[in-house]
């Protein structure tokens, strides 16, 4: 087989582009600078395409495909920021607020938080739905980070940077639907379960359910982009 | 095991029946078992002891008319009696070879002229702990022609000759999966049979898993052959604990009888088949849910693509069937792919296994051609709505379906029809519904379903149809506005369009469909503060709002 | 690296020989999981902790994943059952017919809600996703036995004659 038939070339936002066979839209339009919205996704874990921030149209189809795992096709037309995706966007995220207790002013991520960011770029400024206004439970029984369930929006970056990369998978989901909970070994406390204190978990967690008890009342960045290099440094070995 | 030896085995089978003057065949399937069948088949065993004539007294799978159970059909004379009790065995031998035993005899001509069986062949003519039994009828017969005078391409072929679609809900024509199948690359593949009938208000898969256990192994052997897989699953729902031990006996006898194994029919196939227990889990109906919890893992779906006929169970290609879409195989095989063809509706071939429920006279399992209007089986072989009460609505496809009112009866079923109708065929429920029913209350019932079916994974299903029951909640106490209509539809359509998989994305379709047939009912709960079905409870009553 | 050892049986007690028994006839794959949980469920009545931990430690699977497999099905039960148990079918079918007030009778009866057992450990009140005997809606099963077209009366006397044994 000759190197040409792995390249693709297709048209993101009638932005024509190339790409190798195998790789996801989400990729090619990142290479490319055409922003698409992901929440779950993060470079350096598996995709999971749970969010469905990253929904794009397909010229010809009527389904919606996440950007994250659909991978490119010759030809195809991708649409990546209609009225109907942004509905559908904006909708997703306010049924992320009014899951669970997301009250930006007292939350220790105020202003490095994903979700929030992504609220602000998708134009929100009131929430439809009721809030369930449900109580979770706050764990801060590990000496060096808390979670604070009431901020998770379940993306699970850090049951999968604790099964993947640190290869632990101390975190984990129980239950199922709106009863989802994250859960460190058989939903112990975090402090007394097997976790590696490594806190890549708290580096990923894109709002803040995770964080690290010294930075309360202080800015708290996340640096998550330390995954990419890891997987790189491990594949060289 | 050759066909001259099943052969045998089938004439023995024979002679040995042709010894009894009478066949007094009891069915034993879950509602008839409900009802007293297993003392009654106790004392007919007993009478027919007694009695001086000789008589056989074979227990059966699901006739069909389970609202008339307990049921006994006498062959030759195919007499069909209905509600027996243990107290009326020995009123039933004495009456063999005179007049019918008083009181007990039914008429249900009416019930049974427009059906046809095809899945539902054997029901009320085998005992489904005996293979032998199986084997009479034709059983195995279609396996062994295959392995012997077919190429695994003519098997495709000849199923896709048939036009038969999956029977599972999604329709999907069942000859390309099986061609995508054995066209993928790999030694290793797998065959898995989906038995996780999770519709409420479904149970044909149950039935026949139960009734004829064979008839669906002999299917995926079949399948395997086609698609060069060496071994099978069976995911049964943990809420099936007979269908599990009559599969599990089943596989025993046809491993014993060198149906299944190494080396079938003396030729190089070799297969076999494992059950799998499902655990209370609705979503793991969806087939990339199933594999991973075969896997043992918790029942999340996947995006696909990757298909599992790609990358299935263990990331090998994989087949997955339903039950009454592997209980077709043999016969068409048997009777070619044309005779299948010629039967059904111009999209839709073949027949279909129907559950009726709910507010229906005649209620139980009808097999009937595709195509047959709705109007025909709700009122001729359903008998209808009992008398007293008007037709308001029938569900069909489960949770995922939706609700047909009155005047679209006329309607042959199709695939195609009852999703034009806002429907789905689903695996085949068919719940009536009449007068005494509020379809925002019905609407709610599903949503509070799905909801709590919901793995969790992707947000417009999980907190999507969690906001949808609060709205609708709203809507049913009186307590709604016309605004929470409108959210109620906009948040429908994100649901739909934009979750992970087939759960998600039909969970808005019982809301839909009443929405779009019984919109009245709806702006009644929030204007008037009335439930015409009297079925919700108002917390602001009509006269605080004036 | 060491070859894998699973770990000791948690007690003299026969059944976990039977639980060991599912896991080996799978090989102790992984994929066991499940078929062990519901070995587990069917010699104990539950899942306690020390069990999903000695089956995940068997099968190498991780707690916290284990713990998400037991908790996602809801066929697997953390507490023990009571000694009697009443499952009232919440399918269509019986839905249309009336099992929201066979529900409703039972609670009031026993005192508990759904999913629960009654304090004196007598009786679990369950509610089931449909058992397939939808022709004789509505549908209870006392005990696994299931009885069709059930009314508030019989099931009352059913729990009557529960209480009298």
């Amino acid at each position: 087989m000759s190197v040409d038939t792995d390249v693709k070339t297709l048209v993101i936002d009638e932005q024509e582009v190339s790409a190798r066979s195998g790789q996801t839209i989400l990729e090619v339009a990142r290479e490319n600078d055409i922003n698409i919205p992901t929440l779950c996704h993060l470079e350096g874990l598996s995709d999971i395409g749970a969010c469905r921030l990253c929904l794009v149209e397909i010229k010809g189809s009527n389904k919606l495909l996440p950007a994250c795992v659909a991978t490119v096709q010759e030809g195809m037309e991708v649409s990546t920021d209609t009225e109907r995706l942004r509905k559908h966007r904006r909708t997703v995220l306010e049924l992320l607020f009014a899951e669970r207790n997301h009250v930006c002013s007292v939350c220790v991520s105020n202003g490095r938080c994903e979700l929030q960011s992504m609220a602000q770029e998708q134009g929100i400024t009131h929430i439809r739905f009721p809030y369930r206004h449900a109580a979770y439970s706050v764990d801060a029984s590990h000496e060096r980070f808390t979670a604070d369930h009431n901020r998770c929006i379940l993306c699970l970056r850090c049951v999968r940077a604790c099964a993947e990369v640190e290869g632990a998978h101390v975190w984990d989901v129980m239950g199922r639907g709106i009863d989802c909970l994250l859960i460190t070994d058989l939903h112990e406390e975090w402090g007394r379960s097997t976790c590696t204190r490594c806190g890549k978990c708290v580096q990923v967690c894109p709002t803040g359910a995770l964080f690290d008890k010294s930075k309360i009342g202080s800015d708290h960045p996340k640096y998550p982009d330390f995954l990419p290099f890891l997987n790189l440094m491990r594949e060289a070995q | 095991m050759t066909i001259e030896e099943l052969e045998q085995i089938a004439l023995s089978v024979r002679q040995e029946n042709a010894k009894y003057d009478y066949e007094l065949n009891v069915c034993m399937d879950l509602a008839c078992a409900s009802q007293g069948a297993e003392k009654l088949k106790d004392a007919l065993v007993k009478a027919a002891e007694a009695g001086a004539k000789r008589v056989l007294v074979r227990r059966t799978g699901c006739m069909g008319p389970c609202s008339h159970g307990p049921l006994v059909r006498i062959d030759p004379d195919e007499t069909l009696y209905s509600r027996v009790q243990a107290e009326d065995a020995y009123r039933i031998v004495a009456s063999l070879g005179g007049a019918l035993a008083a009181g007990l005899e039914c008429d249900l001509h009416e019930h049974f002229d427009s059906q046809v069986r095809v899945v539902l062949e054997n029901a009320g003519y085998i005992d489904p702990e005996k293979i032998d039994d199986y084997i009479a009828r034709d059983g195995y017969k279609a396996l062994l022609t295959v392995l012997t005078e077919m190429t695994p391409n003519g098997v495709t072929h000849r199923i896709t000759e048939s036009g038969l679609r999956g029977r599972g809900g999604g329709g999907y024509p069942t000859g390309l999966k099986w061609g995508t199948v054995a066209k993928a690359a790999g030694n290793q593949k797998y065959v898995v049979c989906n038995g996780d009938e999770g519709d409420p208000g479904a149970f044909m898969d149950r039935s026949v898993m139960e009734g004829d256990p064979h008839r669906v192994i002999e299917g995926m052997a079949i399948a395997a052959y086609a698609v060069g897989a060496n071994k099978g699953f069976i995911y049964v729902r943990a809420e099936y604990p007979v269908a599990v031990s009559r599969l599990t006996t089943a596989i025993r006898e046809a491993r014993r009888r060198g149906l299944l194994g190494n080396n079938i029919c003396n030729t190089v196939f070799n297969f076999d088949v494992e059950i799998r227990l499902g655990a209370g889990a609705f979503v793991c109906g969806e087939e990339t849910a199933l594999i991973a919890s075969i896997e043992g893992k918790r029942g999340t779906p996947r995006t696909r693509p990757p298909y599992p006929a790609a990358s299935g169970l263990w990331g090998k290609p994989t087949l997955i069937n339903n039950v009454e879409t592997f209980a077709n195989i043999a016969p068409i095989v048997r009777n070619g792919g044309k005779w299948f063809h010629d039967m059904g509706s111009e999209r839709s071939k073949g027949t279909k296994v129907f559950a009726l429920t709910g507010k229906i006279a005649n209620t139980g399992l009808v097999e009937v051609p595709m195509g047959i209007k709705l109007r025909e089986i709700i009122e001729k072989i359903g008998g209808g709505v009992p008398e007293g009460h008007t037709f308001k609505a029938v569900q069909t496809g489960g949770p995922s379906g939706g609700c047909i009112p009155a005047e679209m009866l006329d309607v042959g079923v199709s695939y195609d029809a009852l999703l034009k109708m806002g429907s789905i065929m689903g695996s085949g429920g068919m719940i009536v519904m009449d007068d005494t029913s509020c379809m925002v209350n019905v609407a709610r019932f599903f949503v509070e379903f799905c909801m709590t079916e919901s793995c969790g994974k992707c947000i417009p299903c999980r907190a999507g149809t969690a906001q949808m029951h609060t709205l609708l909640t709203k809507i049913s106490n009186g307590t709604g506005t016309l605004e929470d209509l409108e959210l109620l539809e906009d948040l429908c359509s994100t649901v739909k369009e934009a979750s992970l998989c087939g759960l998600g994305q039909t969970a808005p379709n019982p809301v839909l469909s009443t929405l779009k047939y019984f919109r009245h009912e709806y702006i009644e709960h929030i204007i008037e503060k009335r439930c015409r079905a009297g079925v919700c409870a108002m917390e602001i009553s009509a006269e605080v709002t004036a | 690296m060491a070859a894998f050892i699973p770990p000791p049986l948690p007690s003299e007690d026969k059944r976990w020989k039977i639980v060991n028994g599912t896991m080996r006839k799978n090989g102790f794959a992984r994929h066991a999981l499940i078929e062990t949980l519901h070995t587990v469920q069917s010699s104990f009545g539950y899942l306690d902790d020390d069990a999903i931990r000695f089956v995940a430690q068997s099968l190498r699977v991780p707690l916290s994943q284990a713990y998400g497999v037991v908790t996602f099905y809801h066929h697997f039960s953390l507490k023990p059952p009571g000694r009697h148990t009443l499952t009232v079918c919440a399918g269509t079918a019986c839905y249309i017919k009336g099992a929201d007030k066979l529900i409703a009778a039972a609670e009031e009866r026993l005192g508990i809600a759904p999913g629960k057992t009654t304090a004196d450990g007598e009786v679990s009140l369950m509610m089931a996703r449909c058992v397939g005997a939808c022709s004789r809606a509505p549908v209870a099963l006392c005990d696994g036995e299931v009885h069709g077209e059930m009314t508030c009366r019989h099931l009352c006397e059913q729990l009557e004659r529960w209480k009298a044994q």
